[in-house]
């Protein structure tokens, strides 16, 4: 920075129309203040904090496990978007789709890396919850993020859920038999559980097999079509789309309450 | 929102400015129709989003399924053979049908544990799901593993041309008592 004569490249190309065009406030930042305000006007670097405490980047307090799930949803969703290339969601296709992704299709791998990272985001995100438990992290004024996370958490469930029936293998295909089961069972909302009785007027049942919570979820009254179809648009779609708005607080969060809590 | 109200209603403290100082002419909005107007425009908002939610919710419930037929014609009484376990409709049907002495009844091939599907070993007469091993007896009770009760019967009635018409859309449990109905057993 001395040697003010000669320019160095990055510096001369900083001060082209280009640059200022893209990078608001331009130039190269100098000082505190600089440094600031180019991370402050990024739209990519504003998610982070300006400045971190250096306990925040111990990996000891963290154990980065928000950032891994992220990390991870990451890659699920760049692997999981190439899958939908060749994946059909219907009886005759799903099964045979995935057994041609996983052996004839090039990098067949990105098939294993969407289930070992399905897996692995699930464990992360339980660990994750786990540390900020075992922190005290989740105290005032952090509550609300906590909140956040709880449902970041079932979110997270519910696409791990979603997702592993789109195979339509047996161990799928019975796995969401069982599990939305439970959805029979709902109070009030599902036809076998209690108080649905109580909604009827007279002899006429407004809970029944064709109205309750598991007919919403899997479309008819019984495992088939339309209960793929369902999933598949929940798993690649809805709840994606859902939890990218709760990350978003939840980040957003994290920075507003004061950046990662303070070791006591 | 008390707030708002109160400075709606209050005669200004401060000298009114003089637009509002002067009467409200025909085409002008005043400071009193311009709150009614807010309130139903909230109103209207309120109301065309809770509708369009609610039809979001019923878009869920279709009028027409999909579904295989739930009523199927299972042949004459006379294809059964008295003291067998006829597993003929069960991939495509979900359905066992049995014929004792007295008559032949419609078993549900869902097992009652968690819903997956038994198998009927002829040789130990028994239903024996391969998930969590409960065990049926060719009436349909339980009698090992986790299940808890009996498999559900369907309805097993005879057409005009004496065919047998089995219909899944009726089911009776046992432990409700529910198979002494003249509809959940075929008297031949
Ligand atoms: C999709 C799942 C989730 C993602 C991607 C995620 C991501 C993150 C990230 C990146 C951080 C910054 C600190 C760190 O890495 O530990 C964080 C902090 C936090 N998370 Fe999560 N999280 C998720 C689920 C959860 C769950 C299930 C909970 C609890 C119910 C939770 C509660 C919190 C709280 C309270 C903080 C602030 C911690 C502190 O200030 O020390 N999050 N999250
Ligand atoms: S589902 Fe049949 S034993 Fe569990």
């Amino acid at each position: 920075m001395a040697e003010q004569t000669k320019k160095s490249f990055l510096e001369k190309a900083a001060e082209s129309q280009v640059w200022k065009s893209i990078f608001r406030g331009g130039g190269v930042p100098r000082n505190r203040r600089q440094r600031m305000m180019s991370v402050l006007n990024s739209v990519f670097l504003h998610l982070h904090p300006v400045r971190l405490p250096k306990h925040a980047v111990k990996l000891k307090f963290t154990w980065c496990m928000g950032g891994l799930s992220f990390f991870i949803f990451l890659i699920l969703t760049i692997s999981g978007i190439l899958l939908m290339f060749y994946y059909r969601p219907t009886i005759e296709y799903a099964y045979t789709d995935i057994i041609d992704l996983a052996e004839q299709v090039p990098f067949g791998i990105m098939r294993e890396l969407h289930r070992w990272g399905a897996h692995a985001m699930v464990i992360t995100v339980w660990l994750h919850m786990f540390r900020v438990f075992m922190t005290g992290s989740y105290k005032p004024p952090r509550e609300f993020n906590w909140t956040v996370g709880v449902i970041l958490l079932l979110l997270t469930l519910m696409l791990s859920f979603t997702g592993y029936l789109l195979p339509w293998d047996q161990l799928a295909i019975w796995a969401i038999t069982v599990g939305s089961n439970m959805a029979r069972a709902a109070p009030f909302l599902g036809h076998e559980g209690p108080g649905a009785s109580l909604l009827a007027i007279g002899d006429i049942n407004f809970i029944t097999m064709a109205s309750d919570a598991r007919f919403a979820l899997i479309g008819g009254r019984f495992m088939g079509e339309a209960a793929l179809l369902r999933f598949y648009v929940l798993h690649c779609i809805g709840l994606p789309f859902i939890i990218m708005i709760f990350m978003s607080i939840h980040f957003w969060r994290v920075r507003k309450d004061g950046g990662i809590s303070t070791p006591v | 929102m008390l707030e708002g109200k109160k400075t709606a209603t209050k005669p200004p403290v401060r000298k009114a400015p003089a637009a509002l100082g002067e009467t409200v002419k025909d085409n002008e909005v005043s400071r009193r129709s311009f709150f009614s107007w807010l309130s139903l425009g909230w109103i209207g908002f309120v109301a065309s989003t809770g509708g369009f939610f609610t039809m979001m919710l019923r878009f869920f419930f279709p009028n027409v399924l999909f579904e295989p037929v739930q009523t199927f014609r299972a042949g004459y009484p006379d294809d059964y053979i008295i003291g067998e376990v006829d597993t003929k409709w069960k991939d495509k049907y979900g359905v066992w049908i049995i014929r004792n002495r007295e008559g032949i009844y419609a078993l549900s091939t869902v097992c009652t544990h968690l819903g997956c599907t038994p198998n009927w070993l002829a040789s130990a007469r028994k239903f024996k799901c391969p998930c969590h091993g409960s065990g049926f007896k060719s009436t349909g009770i339980n009698f090992e593993g986790p299940a808890p009760r009996p498999l559900e019967r369907y309805r097993i009635v005879l057409a005009d041309d004496g065919e047998i018409i089995v219909d899944k859309t009726q089911k009776y449990q046992q432990e409700k008592g529910q198979w002494s109905d003249p509809e959940a057993f075929l008297r031949v």
